[in-house]
């Protein structure tokens, strides 16, 4: 009898745990329902409106209501951060969450990548631009209660340019490709293009240049450059990438791998009134329609990588509203100029002319993006706003391809991704449509698809006929872009299609060098009209990321470049 | 008894051997470079070849396969790419977070699993039979993204009883001793976290519990009909005992065996399985680990993660067979 009576027990207080589960509120306020005040779901992004009518909705007197008073933002992504070194680590998950503890000498502005004074709070650059000089804030401490100067900034440029310095932590993993990639190497590189760097004061710090270098200034705005305490290296060595220190509106509290990372507001934040969040929690919640779910219940605040197909709906949902970025990449698809027949000009304009990018861009990013006729963004500087983009025109394309000797057609391998990236939210379908539209001017094309990995050492090896692939923006320099797709020292690593061309590698230099804004935009628009005549990639689209969000958040501007400070972000009512 | 146990211990090394073998080799099988995926897209040749050179990708297999060996052996599960951190410093909280997780599964579908088994058999052909065989053929067969989407949208987004991701509440978390939340929150004495990190457990820990509900329940309703049916059953029902007592005490220490061998099984499959559900609820677990260490090529982590498991796995194994002898002496070895 004793084994019945224990069954017993054990079946009835499952039933009532069960019962009182279902029973019970949630503990996260749920305020997301019944939030019926029609007046206000544009979806716009700059939504500072504040629908102050929505009293009564916070009242499950549970442990955390998400009353005004308690400004905790949950910002949900996708996935985790690698580190919170951002010096050695180039995702964007990364700097999304450095940004907030960080600074850098520069800062972009809030919806551009207009540099704008950071930890300087203004510069000067000599006459021969060979010399640039900076004036640094002062009273501004770190995290960790020590003076931000000239020093910490001498200490953290060297930690990332001389491999051998104590802060370097190379032989513990850290690499400063970034650093490499943008100042041309590290030091005792040729190319190196930073000679010295001269502290002249606690607060004026200058920096000299073997040779003028246009991309400079926009160098200094970018989060991969900001400054760590110097203390805090000291204090943590190579443990420095889980225990952050800066002089950002916020300070790191935990990290919990895969999980979250919490930090808190800093009080002793120069900005003084900033910022107006007590905490921000970055949650990892990895599956898409699960991170809408949350929104949706309350549990969080903002979620990145809202599905393009739900944009109307969270834009007409009450409650809720939608942000849009700016964009910042370019989806293509790739010729290799070097093998027939995609060596030949014409073939690749025909082809051009062949893709309907609009009729792409309804079915597969939901109008989230649009037509792009210059493999560089709008917002960049040289943007070449005159030039004629290849019109969808299946009948050019034929008579170009009859011209070009091609009047029967051919066949070809297409590449495809196998992964979702921005640019490209559904490639397999994405090729199915570009199939559709060469077979509609004769030309035969076998998708071809392999793991991502592969694919991406494939292409090195020219293996490939005609490629999809894209490119995001990380410091808003067109250089950026242009250098790294389609010039030809940048081949094979990032220039796939192995264009060459010296008249463009000439204008790509000499804009990298000027140190004129404008004479720099000119060079770029030269190049632009030279790659648009050559056409070595069709150029696809521009797509436009958005984010969803609970109508309590207030004046968050999401940046094109994928993270932006949280600085101004407050949550209302 | 003892012999048969160490006997079984020492069959593991053979085995564990084996299966580090396996890892190793299909990871580096995989196509594509590990390097090259670790930087991304928009990494230039030379990083590529550095960070190749720094994993000692360049190596021949047999040297790191050596090297990850003798680590092994000194308790060195190895340095993650990603993070760049000793897995073996990392690992802990997410075992634990998949322990916890698979309990509360386990528990849920034996607990129901098995009584619908029972009962099932006891009533054979009633509605409660056929409802509950018709319950565990769509739980084998039920998709547990599907389950687990559907549970968030009624649950979480529609009815609000229930929290749709993670472990905790966020905005107030618990402060982690062992890494179990439910004993974490009892050692504190909180009772209301206690009752939060339950309410966590439930949708995945049933989404996960599922599809071994529903196997336990068919195995234990075939393993009691036979039992049912013998002699010696009639005997006991003759004497005249209780219905629960003949079911329960007689009927179902007679049928154990067979499920204790599924539930067994389902418990290795759950720590590995729970991949899926970890992903969905966002629970920090080990599947999420080795499913991030995939994503990033972390060879380090995915190769100790699955032998971390597959360890389990055989331990879990062995546990069940030492179980049989307990249960039923007359299996001797």
């Amino acid at each position: 009898m004793r084994k019945k009576s224990l069954w017993l027990i054990i079946m009835s207080l499952t039933l009532v745990l069960f019962l009182a589960a279902c029973g019970d509120n949630n503990e996260t306020g749920g305020e997301a329902d019944n939030n019926n005040n029609a007046a206000d779901n544009d979806g716009n992004n700059d939504a500072a409106v504040n629908d102050g009518n929505d009293d009564g909705n916070n009242n499950d007197g549970n442990e955390a209501p998400a009353a005004a008073e308690d400004q905790t933002l949950i910002f949900a992504r996708g996935g985790d951060s690698t580190s919170l070194d951002f010096a050695s680590v180039t995702d964007g998950e990364t700097s999304r969450v450095t940004l907030q503890i960080y600074e850098s000498l520069l800062k972009f502005n809030q919806d551009s990548f207009e540099v704008e004074p950071g930890l300087a709070h203004d510069w000067d650059i000599s006459d021969d631009g060979l010399t640039y000089t900076f004036y640094l804030r002062e009273g501004v401490k770190f995290h960790d209660g020590t003076d931000f100067n000239a020093d910490a900034v001498l200490t953290n440029f060297n930690r990332w340019s001389d491999p051998d310095h104590e802060f370097a932590f190379i032989d513990e993993g850290y690499n400063y490709a970034v650093y490499g990639n943008q100042f041309g190497g590290f030091q005792g590189d040729e190319d190196h293009v930073i000679d010295e760097i001269n502290v002249l004061d606690d607060y004026t710090i200058e920096f000299v240049l073997k040779e003028p270098f246009g991309a400079f200034i926009q160098n200094m705005g970018m989060s991969y450059f900001a400054i760590t305490s110097p203390a805090a290296l000291e204090e943590y060595g190579a443990d420095i990438q889980e225990n952050p220190v800066g002089t950002g509106p916020f300070q790191f509290v935990s990290w919990d791998r895969d999980d979250r990372i919490v930090l808190d507001k800093f009080e002793d934040y120069w900005n003084e009134g900033y910022p107006k969040l007590d905490r921000v929690i970055f949650q990892v919640i990895p599956d898409n329609s699960a991170r809408l779910t949350a929104l949706r219940s309350g549990e969080i605040d903002i979620m990145d990588g809202l599905n393009p197909d739900d944009y109307e709906a969270i834009a007409n949902e009450s409650g809720l509203q939608v942000f849009e970025r700016e964009t910042n990449n370019i989806g293509y698809l790739g010729f290799n100029t070097d093998k027939e027949p995609f060596d030949d000009p014409l073939v690749r304009q025909a082809m051009h002319h062949a893709v309907d990018k609009e009729t792409l861009i309804g079915l597969l990013y939901a109008g989230l993006a649009e037509p792009a006729k210059n493999p560089l963004p709008p917002a960049y500087l040289g943007y070449n706003d005159d030039i004629e983009p290849y019109e969808y025109d299946p009948e050019r394309a034929q008579e170009l391809l009859a011209e070009a000797g091609f009047e029967d057609g051919f066949e070809f391998d297409l590449w495809t991704m196998p992964v979702a990236r921005p640019y490209m939210p559904d490639p397999s379908r994405a090729a199915e449509v570009l199939q559709e539209n060469f077979a509609a001017v004769g030309l035969t094309a076998n998708i071809v698809t392999m793991e991502w990995a592969t694919y991406l050492d494939e292409i090195e090896t020219g293996a490939q006929d005609v490629f999809m692939l894209g490119w995001s923006g990380t410091n808003g320099d067109s250089d950026y872009f242009l250098g790294n797709l389609l010039s030809t020292p940048s081949i094979p690593t990032s220039n796939q299609t192995f264009y060459s061309n010296s008249e463009v590698d000439d204008l790509l230099t000499q804009a990298r060098h000027a140190v004129e804004e404008s004479d720099r935009e000119q060079y770029y628009q030269e190049a632009l009209e030279l790659i648009h005549e050559d056409s070595p990639m069709i150029t696809l689209v521009h797509s436009i990321p958005v984010l969803a969000g609970s109508d309590r958040v207030q004046n968050y501007v999401p940046h094109l470049s994928t993270s932006e400070p949280l600085t101004e972000v407050e949550l209302s009512e | 008894m003892l012999a048969y146990t160490i006997r079984r211990l020492l069959m593991l090394i053979p085995v564990l051997i084996g299966m580090s073998l396996i890892t190793f080799s299909i990871i580096h099988l995989i196509p594509g470079n590990p390097a090259r995926v670790i930087l991304g897209d928009q990494a230039t040749a030379t990083a590529v070849a550095n960070l190749e050179e720094q994993l000692g990708l360049n190596e021949p297999f047999l040297i790191q396969y050596g090297q990850y060996m003798l680590g092994l052996l000194q308790g060195d599960l190895g340095t993650s790419i990603r993070t760049n951190t000793a897995i073996s410093g990392d690992i802990w909280p997410y075992l634990a977070a998949t322990f916890e997780l698979t309990i509360f599964a386990m528990v849920f579908a034996v607990i129901v699993g098995v009584n619908a088994g029972i009962i099932s058999a006891w009533k054979q052909n009633s509605w409660f039979d056929y409802t509950a065989m018709v319950i565990a053929l769509v739980g084998v067969s039920m998709p547990i993204f599907w389950l687990g989407l559907m549970q968030q949208w009624v649950f979480a987004q529609e009815l609000g009883w229930l929290p749709a991701f993670g472990r905790e509440n966020p905005r107030n978390p618990i402060e982690s001793i062992t890494h179990f939340n439910l004993l974490d929150a009892l050692i504190h004495g909180q009772l209301d976290q206690w009752w939060t990190s339950f309410k966590h457990l439930i949708l995945p820990g049933i989404a996960l519990g599922t599809i071994p509900m529903a196997i336990i329940a068919r195995m234990t309703r075939s393993s009691m009909l036979e039992v049912l049916r013998s002699d010696y059953i009639r005997t006991i029902e003759a004497k005249g005992s209780s219905t629960l007592s003949v079911i329960y005490r007689h009927g179902f220490k007679n049928a154990v065996i067979p499920v204790l061998t599924v539930v067994g099984l389902q418990t290795g499959t759950l720590l590995g399985g729970a991949i899926l559900t970890e992903t969905i609820f966002s629970w920090p677990g080990i599947g999420r680990y080795i499913y991030e260490a995939i994503g990033n090529r972390d060879y380090p982590v995915i190769q100790s993660g699955i032998l971390v498991i597959a360890t389990m796995f055989v331990f879990i194994n062995l546990i069940v067979d030492l179980l049989y002898s307990y249960i039923d002496p007359r299996i001797k070895y």
